[in-house]
């Protein structure tokens, strides 16, 4: 982890950001990369897109999925991200947007084009790990993922999100559903909304930091 | 005089300030308030936090979800531009290939340098921490005690703007009445490891940090600062009136364009430039100091980097605060007959013990976190911390030196990795990613390295930058003092969430694993020690080079010590100390 830089520099020390972040998401940050076994293949090494962040991008600016590096998900692709996304991420509340409606998907696309190291393995991950989702839909229920209802979309997410023992044949399903939940939980409890979904109140200028609520402090025996 | 370019340059200058961080900063501000025509020399381009910084934006609104990557590695947001620990045509070498004996050299190549990003801990020496050698036998002793220091950090609280508090305790400074700025509360999780450590005899007190917390008492203040000198009175008063108090939202890393927090760029540099005393010259990267027939200092050579040609130019003084690292390879840089060895080279110890702070860190989990009543618990960055807590026990530990402990928890932006660990999805999922955000702790060792003979740096006989300048390799070796701080670290930390009822992370008990590599910490200070030998130390106590008197090193160089305290207040402190000594010396007509 040493050399990974740190998402969330200067909310605390910066440094201890990296590690405090790492704490907090400890195994998101070891899932297993795909094995000698699977059939899911190490990329060559060439970064698909080219174009890179570069040392002095404009930063006060809102960037979306696309600006910086092509993206690579076929329509198909994408179709299914977006729903395996939904499934994973459901709307809280009545009025609260689909996270396929809040571009998650997209941002998973972005990450998987990047020409970044720390992105490089999820990009054959995520690709064949969708081509597999179409095709296990197709081999069970004869269509496309995102065409599935929504407990069929189930039977399957069932036997490779790991909650309950993974058959031996799903492991890199498995390993897909894995990065592919931890990418879009990032890209969806980074937006407003999901803020709201996690308990993010903060960012909100006020003129006092009041500290703790008294239901805190009695949350925690300090009241 | 303004941010100027290179057709605007005077033919000479009183003095010439190379670096705009912390210690050039501070230097022209002394400097300029004072009357003395300054030009200053920054590597980097010009910015400017006000119109620059990204105060709103979300994570969502970055590539990548603001990942750090090899360009920007603290982030999208970060402050930092063109810096990082490699900077493109810029290499630096490593005398070994041993990751143990590596030095990664943090640069910011920016108006600001690395004031820019900082974590703004601003924490006072204290008298140990100038005398290390006479409590120990251990490193050096500075030629200065606390007290030549103290009224400088006075000075420097005020300036810049730090909250905290005056707790009383040993090795820990207070400052005088008035000068600190109230410290913002405790989060809640700050304030349950409080309660729960104090059986430990481990205080758990207000970080000093330079944020403001309250405006700037910008009527007393000025007097102050300046006794005697109405105009600069005048100027930092209405300075201190442009600058906002923090509004608690916003990352400090990525800068503050409201002035809340300390960067050079709103609080050194704009009041400076309003005396009409200072020329700031961008995209110059100076490669040496040039020297006259008298063996003075008489100027700067630098590359222009707009244009890749070498240009002069001259003045009375040179002070050199280019970073630690940069500053000696400037010196080093500075060949001639007269100095074959690189200037002000005469004890041969330009380069050599060059420090950083010695940091491990321990995270985990607190089921007591979990499910929090949900409140802003956003703030200020560090609030609280726990200073070294073991003087008397010194004997008894198998290192020599303390540390202090920093640490983070709460409900915080969330980023990449926020979904956590949860298995499953749907509903369940979320309801337990909700349950388990914010329950996270991470403690963070910050301690003092000794500094040793293995840990310098010196010039690469073969490689070049893109400028065709000499580049610097570097040595270092961290000695048992440092790997076993780190290990006491590591079983510091896995107790700590222990006695808090949390599940802590496999704490790393050999130290040479545990501490993070040399410059990682980005403390970077020595490499021109000063001391009160001429032949065992390359400046003096005013920063003053013992060969060449109009020469300063006003950055982390002259540190002869680095202790657990975060370096940038002392850097400051210290130039400004320095300033005022080479002021009254130009007006005896000295230099």
């Amino acid at each position: 982890m040493e050399n990974i830089p740190a998402d969330n520099p200067g909310q605390i020390d910066r440094r201890m950001a990296l590690k405090w972040i790492g704490a907090a998401a400890a195994s998101a940050a070891l899932f297993p990369l795909a094995s000698a076994q699977d059939k899911l293949q190490r990329p060559a090494g060439a970064a698909p897109g080219g174009k890179r962040i570069g040392t002095d991008p404009v930063l006060n600016k809102n960037y979306v999925p696309g600006d910086l590096w092509p993206l690579t998900l076929t329509p198909k692709q994408r179709k299914a991200a977006a729903s395996l996304t939904d499934l994973i991420l459901p709307p809280n509340n009545p009025g609260d947007k689909l996270p396929s409606q809040l571009g998650v998907q997209e941002f998973i696309d972005e990450w998987i084009s990047s020409p970044y190291d720390e992105t490089l393995n999820d990009r054959p991950v995520i690709t064949e790990g969708l081509d597999w989702l179409d095709a296990e839909a197709q081999r069970r229920f004869q269509k496309d993922f995102a065409d599935l209802a929504e407990p069929q979309k189930c039977a399957i997410a069932d036997d490779i999100c790991g909650k309950t023992a993974v058959k031996k044949e799903f492991k890199s399903a498995q390993n897909f559903f894995n990065r592919f939940r931890y990418l879009a939980a990032s890209g969806y409890y980074t937006t407003p909304q999901g803020w709201k979904d996690i308990g993010y109140v903060g960012n909100v200028p006020t003129v006092n930091f009041d500290g703790p609520t008294p239901e805190a402090l009695k949350h925690l025996g300090l009241a | 005089m303004a941010i100027i370019t290179e057709k605007e340059l005077q033919s000479n200058y009183d003095v010439i300030v190379v670096g705009s961080g912390a210690g050039g900063g501070q230097s022209a501000y002394t400097l300029t308030m004072n009357g003395v025509k300054v030009l200053m020399l920054e590597a980097g381009r010009n910015y400017d936090p006000v119109t620059e910084t990204p105060m709103f934006q979300s994570k969502a609104d970055a590539p990548l979800r603001a990942m750090g990557t090899r360009e920007k590695p603290f982030g999208f947001h970060d402050a930092t531009v063109d810096g990082g620990w490699e900077v493109p045509g810029e290499p630096y070498t490593q005398a070994s290939a041993d990751p143990k004996q590596r030095f990664d050299w943090w640069r910011a190549r920016m108006l600001g340098g690395r004031t820019n990003h900082w974590g703004r801990i601003s924490l006072r020496n204290g008298p140990y921490d100038f005398k290390p050698y006479s409590r120990d036998g251990l490193g050096f002793d500075w030629p200065i005690s606390y007290d030549d220091v103290a009224p400088y950090y006075d000075k420097v609280e005020m300036l810049v703007g730090v909250y905290g508090s005056n707790e009383g305790l040993e090795n820990t400074p207070d400052s005088p009445n008035g000068t600190l700025l109230p410290p913002p509360k405790a989060r809640a999780g700050e304030l349950y490891v409080k309660k729960h450590i104090a059986k430990l005899g481990m205080p758990v007190i207000p970080i000093h940090r330079a944020v403001l917390s309250t405006r700037q008492d910008h009527v007393n203040f000025p007097a102050r600062l300046h006794p005697n000198n109405p105009k600069a009175q005048k100027i930092i008063a209405k300075a201190m009136q442009e600058r906002a108090a923090c509004f608690w939202a916003t990352d400090c890393g990525r800068g503050c364009s409201i002035k809340a927090n300390y960067q050079s760029t709103t609080v050194h540099l704009p009041p400076a430039l309003a005396t009409g005393n200072l020329d700031i010259l961008c995209n110059a990267h100076a490669r040496e100091v040039t020297v006259g027939a008298d063996g003075k200092a008489n100027g700067v050579i630098y590359v222009d980097k707009v244009t890749g040609q070498e240009r002069a130019v001259k003045a009375r003084a040179v002070i050199l605060a280019a970073s630690s690292g940069e500053t000696a390879r400037i010196l080093l840089n500075s060949k001639s007959n007269r100095f074959p060895d690189g200037l002000a080279n005469g004890s041969g110890l330009v380069g050599k013990y060059i420090m950083d702070t010695v940091g491990a860190s321990l995270g985990g989990s607190v089921p007591a976190f979990e499910n929090l009543p949900v409140h802003n618990e956003e703030g200020a960055g560090t609030h609280v911390y726990i200073p070294w807590w073991l003087y008397k026990d010194a004997s008894k530990l198998g290192f020599a030196r303390g540390y202090h402990i920093e640490f983070g928890t709460g409900r915080r932006m969330p980023g990449l990795g926020a979904g956590g660990a949860s298995p499953g999805y749907g509903k369940s999922y979320k309801e337990e990613v909700r349950q388990k955000y914010g329950a996270g702790i991470g403690f963070a060792g910050r301690g003092e390295m000794i500094p040793n003979k293995d840990s310098f740096c010196e010039i690469d006989p073969i490689v070049k930058d893109k400028w065709g300048i000499p580049v610097l390799r570097f040595h270092w070796k961290w000695s048992e003092h440092e790997t076993k701080q780190a290990a006491h670290m590591e079983a510091t930390f896995a107790m700590l969430i222990e006695t808090i009822g949390g599940k802590a992370r496999k704490p790393e008990a050999d130290g040479s694993k545990a501490i993070e590599a040399g410059g990682r910490i980005i403390h970077e200070v020595g490499g021109a020690i000063m001391g009160a030998d001429a032949k065992k130390s390359v400046t003096n106590q005013w920063n003053q080079c013992w060969e060449i008197p109009n020469l300063l090193l006003n950055d982390g160089s002259a540190f002869c010590s680095n202790a657990d305290k975060n370096p940038t207040l002392t850097i400051m402190a210290l130039a400004w100390r320095a300033s005022d000594h080479l002021v009254e010396e130009m007006r005896k007509g000295n230099l």
